[in-house]
């Protein structure tokens, strides 16, 4: 293993900060900005396409910024783990770029430049994140990623969505200050390092009880994870613009989130470490009680976007799950699932969007007989379902076949029990709006021939995720590679 | 409790200062009228002068202003003969503080009564509060 | 140069005297005479700073006249460093002020400037100075400039809110002035280093222990230390905003400083930490020093009254850090004089630009701000981050070496504290970020589309570069933090 030292993670990281000036600068000419973010977003993901082979080889690029301390630097790293959040990430910025310029458009919104704007800086967090050296860096970045979201949360700027701003900060902030802050400076003052290490960094510093609490503390503030019972600022999110819900409450800001939880689970605390307290199995029970418990509430919602957020929370934890398992099967199937996961729900989210721009229809109920009239989105919306379900031919059927391999490698037959529950449930809540949108008599359909698709710039997008998600069940090569080359690092092999 | 007595006696300087600084400060805190309140705060920085003053002061000693030097009798002088000046120059300088300050309250307060024409605190929160 | 050190304070002295003097001639000649004096303090500030990184601690003796007789400027690298910022945020505030005070001060422009002048010059002789006496009276002169400053502003408090400042600052600068005189019974010397190395034999002296206390109460009134804080407030809000950018960010970090000389370079921590015993207790104290200051600025409804319960609260924080006793509260402690100075300066800047449109800072009346001001709220914004204390803004850095000093010394009360600090302070900000974001209701009447693009009234654009630059300064010097505590602070304390 080679260690590069590079200024890529820094310009991938950058770009999209720098041309944030050039968007407000160009706010009067919407074609104008509109190809300076697509511009942007192919830029920042070439640069970090061409690290990939460097990563694949095994090996990482680390760059130094600016000296805080010892052990604690603003400092980037990239390694596997990095590179597939980050690849999953810059790869649907460009697609939801060209969503939301349907969707804008389409709706007719205010603030658009603000709301770009806002969308390119939380970009830059979410590289920055998956770029971080250390936990200070990730901090710092995770920081950044809540306020340039809220924003956008808060996009409407009415009675709800000042409510949901609301809920929004005080779990996001008051998490990560009231819970992460005091545990992040608690391990530095323990060890005096916050480097990222394969084993930890830790060496008898802790006793279990204390070890216990600072875990929780962490995977309890990191509540983008939307662990429960952090999660309920997700569903009030879901008031913002939907491609801020599509790219930020399914992919970036939760995967943040996970990415957080994964980080310190490896590389603060270490495998063995944990193994050593047998603390994998906290993290694994809060998770599965995640996973249940919201795929039970998802059963119960009537507005789409609720319905997927909840679907989202118990997704997440999927992940955390696989990863606490600390296994590697486990621990590939959950990082796999970043990628699987992502693609599948953006396809649903924009599924939700185009729905709502054609129809200005949010409720489930009020969407009987809609597959007639846009079918294309609906079946896109059953490619994206399977693939969160879990089922053959999506990407998602592969992360959760590690998943479960994960399980039986560490003999956890409840956690396989809880995994093959909830893609029951899954289906349960999925399958019924696909039911309905296509198989309906006449007289209940709700929508007349007026009714088409949404523009083309909605439904291109949503396409192409869907085919993506198809097409990684034959092809998952490239996540699954990284996912299984982060693995094996972090396990120490 | 004569050696209390005889303590108190010994230090009676001490005494005085912080019993008339209480006094000031008496009327500093508990004082309704902004003028005696100012003459509380005078008498405050008073006893702080006073105290300094009087840890110059020696007994048997006299005015530190060096005589025949030029003359023949001089040569020898001892501190011991002399107060020292020290703490007085100083408290010219506070002096000058306190009249400053002085001054400026004043002018302050003639402000406020010119503006509220009053100068009793309770009176002047009525006025705030009404509005 | 060998006069850079008392350049420093003489520059802005001769700036007051002639802008006062100019003023009589005529007005318009106050503002440049009172910039260029600050400008030269500046740059001789900066020279010093350099010198003493580079060369070591620069002994200055006035008139010639050797220590301990003579008065002594005494600059090492932590005053070294106060200086720089006091005469720097006196700069730049005003470069910035020229509009502000043509419309709140008007036609005494010429004995603003002059007073301004003077309370600079009383706050770097205050830093600079190494002798306790000397250090009274400049004290009394920065209290005396910034009463007359307080009684400018509000036209119906003003006088008053001065006034009771008057008081309470009068009894400050007494008990600081009986210590010294304490100090002098015991020692028969007023040269900081010369006092000190006496004191060394007289540590269980109880005269030395009333000047200590008598000193350090001194010193905690004059800073608003909890709970003798109850002046400033009242104090602040009424003065004029000018003035305020400039005496919220300086005055309490002044004193500050002057509590961690008398306890370094007089006292010695070994007669603080080792002798007595009652650091504990004061690091108790901070601590409800900043959860009273944080729930205070809850319940306030002003915006310049939230932001001075704020202070109060952020003087616990320093006030902590130096009781904690160990290098690490130290070096967060002394690090937050430095950027607690500067996010107040952006964070009062914001607010100055504010009223210069508003008139007012009542919460009511700042709805739909972020539309009307992007530019100011922008600064404004990261100067709250920084407060609140998000990375990478410098207000993170000083909390974190705080936290670190808290765990070190087991004082896990004072680190929870500044967690719950830093909530409240989140709380206190997205109020109003929240107000300022969405339109107001009496607009939401008016105007049928709420989310019309407002009209843009930005403050002047001088205004509005110092405050940016303030603003970004803040994140240059969070990401520099780890060079600044190597170069200044880290040999400053061992």
């Amino acid at each position: 293993m080679q260690t590069i030292i590079s200024i890529k993670p820094l310009l991938a990281v950058l770009v999209s900060l720098f041309v944030i000036p050039v968007l407000i600068s160009s706010s009067g000419k919407p074609n104008v900005r509109e190809s300076w973010i697509f511009v942007s977003g192919v830029i920042k993901f070439l640069i970090i396409f061409s690290m990939l082979p460097v990563i694949l080889q095994g090996n990482q690029i680390v760059l130094t910024l600016f000296k805080i301390s010892p052990g604690a630097d603003i400092a980037f790293r990239v390694d596997a783990l990095g590179m597939l959040f980050a690849l999953v990430a810059s790869s649907l910025y460009i697609i939801t770029s060209i969503y939301s310029i349907g969707y804008m458009r389409g709706l007719n919104e205010h603030g658009q430049t603000r709301f770009v704007s806002f969308f390119a800086l939380a970009l830059t967090a979410t590289i920055g994140a998956a770029f971080s050296a250390n936990l200070l860096t990730l901090y710092l970045f995770y920081e950044l990623l809540s306020l340039s979201t809220y924003p956008l949360v808060v996009h409407h700027q009415d009675a709800k969505s000042r409510a949901s701003g609301r809920r929004y900060l005080t779990f996001i902030l008051g998490t990560s200050i009231g819970l992460v802050l005091p545990a992040m400076i608690y391990c530095y003052h323990a060890t005096g390092t916050l480097e990222f290490a394969p084993g930890g960094i830790f060496s008898g510093q802790l006793s279990k009880p204390s070890a216990t609490v600072l875990l929780l503390m962490f995977v309890f503030g990191f509540a983008k994870s939307g662990i429960m019972p952090f999660h309920s600022w997700l569903p009030a999110a879901m008031v913002a613009p939907t491609p801020v819900s599509a790219l930020l409450h399914a992919v970036a800001v939760v995967k943040v989130g996970v990415f957080s939880i994964i980080r310190v689970v490896t590389g603060i605390f270490g495998v063995d470490f944990l193994l050593s307290f047998n603390l994998g199995a906290w993290v694994a029970t809060i998770a599965s009680i995640t996973i249940v418990v919201s795929s039970c509430i998802a059963l119960t919602q009537d507005e789409l976007k609720r319905r997927l957020a909840y679907s989202t929370i118990g997704q997440l934890s999927y992940i955390v799950l696989g990863v606490a398992l600390l296994t590697p099967k486990g621990m590939t199937g959950g990082m796999l699932h970043i990628a699987m996961h992502a693609f599948g729900k953006i396809t649903l989210f924009f599924c939700a969007g185009a729905i709502f721009v054609a129809t200005g229809k949010k409720y489930i109920s009020q969407m009987v007989g809609i597959g007639k009239a846009m079918p294309i989105t609906m079946a896109a919306f059953f490619m994206g379902s399977l693939s969160i379900i879990g089922l053959p031919p999506t990407g998602g059927f592969i992360s959760k076949w590690y998943l479960v391999l994960g399980t039986l490698e560490g003999d956890h037959m409840i956690l396989l029990f809880v995994i093959l529950t909830s893609s029951l449930l899954n289906a349960a809540y999925f399958m019924p709006i696909f039911y309905k949108a296509f198989f309906c008599t006449k007289e209940e359909a709700m929508f007349g021939a007026k009714i088409v698709e949404a523009p083309m710039m909605c439904v291109v997008p949503l396409v192409i995720t869907a085919l993506i998600s198809f097409g990684l069940f034959f092809l998952p090569q490239p996540f699954l590679d990284l996912a299984g080359l982060a693995a094996k690092g972090f396990l120490g092999g | 409790m004569t050696d209390l007595l005889a303590l108190i006696v010994a230090k009676y300087n001490y005494w005085l200062y912080v019993i008339l600084m209480m006094i000031g400060l008496y009327a500093m805190i508990a004082k309704n009228n902004l003028i005696k309140k100012l003459v509380g705060m005078n008498i405050f920085q008073t006893a702080i002068i006073l105290f300094y003053i009087s840890i110059g002061y020696k007994k048997n000693a006299t005015l530190p202003i060096i005589e025949n030097v030029h003359g023949t009798g001089g040569g020898h002088i001892y501190a011991i003969d002399y107060i020292n000046p020290l703490p007085h120059v100083l408290m010219l300088t506070a002096i000058v503080v306190s009249v400053a300050t002085f001054g400026v309250a004043m002018a302050l307060a003639v402000r406020v009564y010119q503006r509220y024409k009053t100068l009793e605190e309770d009176e002047l929160r009525m006025r705030l509060s009404e509005k | 140069m060998d006069n850079y050190p008392v350049l420093i304070v003489v520059a802005p002295l001769l700036a007051a005297l002639l802008a006062g003097f100019a003023a009589w001639i005529e007005e318009r000649l106050s503002y440049p005479i009172a910039l260029l004096g600050l400008a030269v303090s500046t740059f001789a500030a900066f020279e010093v700073l350099m010198q003493v990184i580079f060369f070591g601690p620069i002994r200055y003796e006035m008139a010639g006249w050797p220590p301990p007789m003579g008065i002594e400027y005494r600059i090492d690298l932590l005053n070294a460093m106060v200086l720089l910022i006091v005469s720097g945020i006196a700069f730049l505030n005003l470069l910035a002020s020229y509009e502000s005070v043509n419309q709140e001060i008007g036609d005494r422009t010429g004995s603003f400037y002059s007073i301004y002048c003077l309370f600079v010059t009383g706050l770097l002789g205050v830093t600079a100075t190494g002798d306790l006496f000397n250090l009274y009276v400049l004290i009394e002169i920065t209290s005396l400039t910034s009463y007359a400053m307080v009684a400018m502003g509000d036209r119906d408090r003003g006088a008053l809110a001065s006034l009771n400042y008057v008081f309470i600052g009068v009894i400050g600068a007494s008990f600081y002035l009986l210590g010294v005189g304490y100090l002098y019974i015991q020692t028969g010397s007023l040269n900081m280093t010369d006092v000190a190395i006496i004191l060394q034999d007289y540590h269980g002296s109880s005269t030395v222990l009333t000047a200590f206390v008598l000193c350090m109460v001194g010193v905690w009134i004059k800073m608003a230390f909890f709970p003798l804080h109850a002046w400033l407030p009242n104090a602040y809000s009424y003065s004029p905003v000018v003035f305020l950018r400039v005496v919220a960010p300086l005055m309490t970090k002044v004193m500050i400083y002057v509590m961690i000389r008398l306890m370094i370079t007089v006292f010695g921590f070994n007669y603080i930490f080792k002798t007595l015993n009652f650091a504990d207790a004061v690091v108790i104290l901070a601590t409800v020093a900043i959860i009273f200051g944080g729930v205070m600025a809850l319940a306030q409804k002003n915006l310049k009254k939230m932001l001075a319960y704020i202070i109060i609260s952020e003087i616990g924080y320093m006030v902590g850090g130096v009781w904690m006793g160990n290098q690490l509260g130290m070096t967060g402690a002394i690090l937050h004089i430095l950027n607690d100075a500067l996010m107040t300066f952006a964070v009062f800047l914001g607010v100055g630009n504010i009223i210069y449109q508003l008139k007012d800072v009542d919460f009511s009346n700042l709805g739909g701000l972020f539309g009307k001001m992007p530019w100011t709220m922008a600064g404004f914004v990261l100067a709250a981050f920084s407060i609140i204390g998000i990375p990478p803004t410098c207000g993170f850095f000083s909390k974190w070496y705080l936290i670190m000093g808290a765990f070190e010394k087991g004082a896990y009360h004072f680190a929870i504290a500044l967690i719950i600090s830093s909530l409240i302070c989140a709380v206190l900000f997205f109020r109003v970020f929240e107000i300022c974001f969405f339109p107001s209701s009496s607009q939401d009447n008016k105007q049928k589309d709420v989310h019309a693009p407002g009209k843009i009234e930005e403050a002047p654009v001088s205004m509005l570069i110092v405050s940016g630059f303030v603003s970004l300064s803040l994140i240059v010097v969070g990401l520099f933090s780890g060079t600044i505590v190597n170069m200044i602070i880290l040999p400053f304390l061992t």
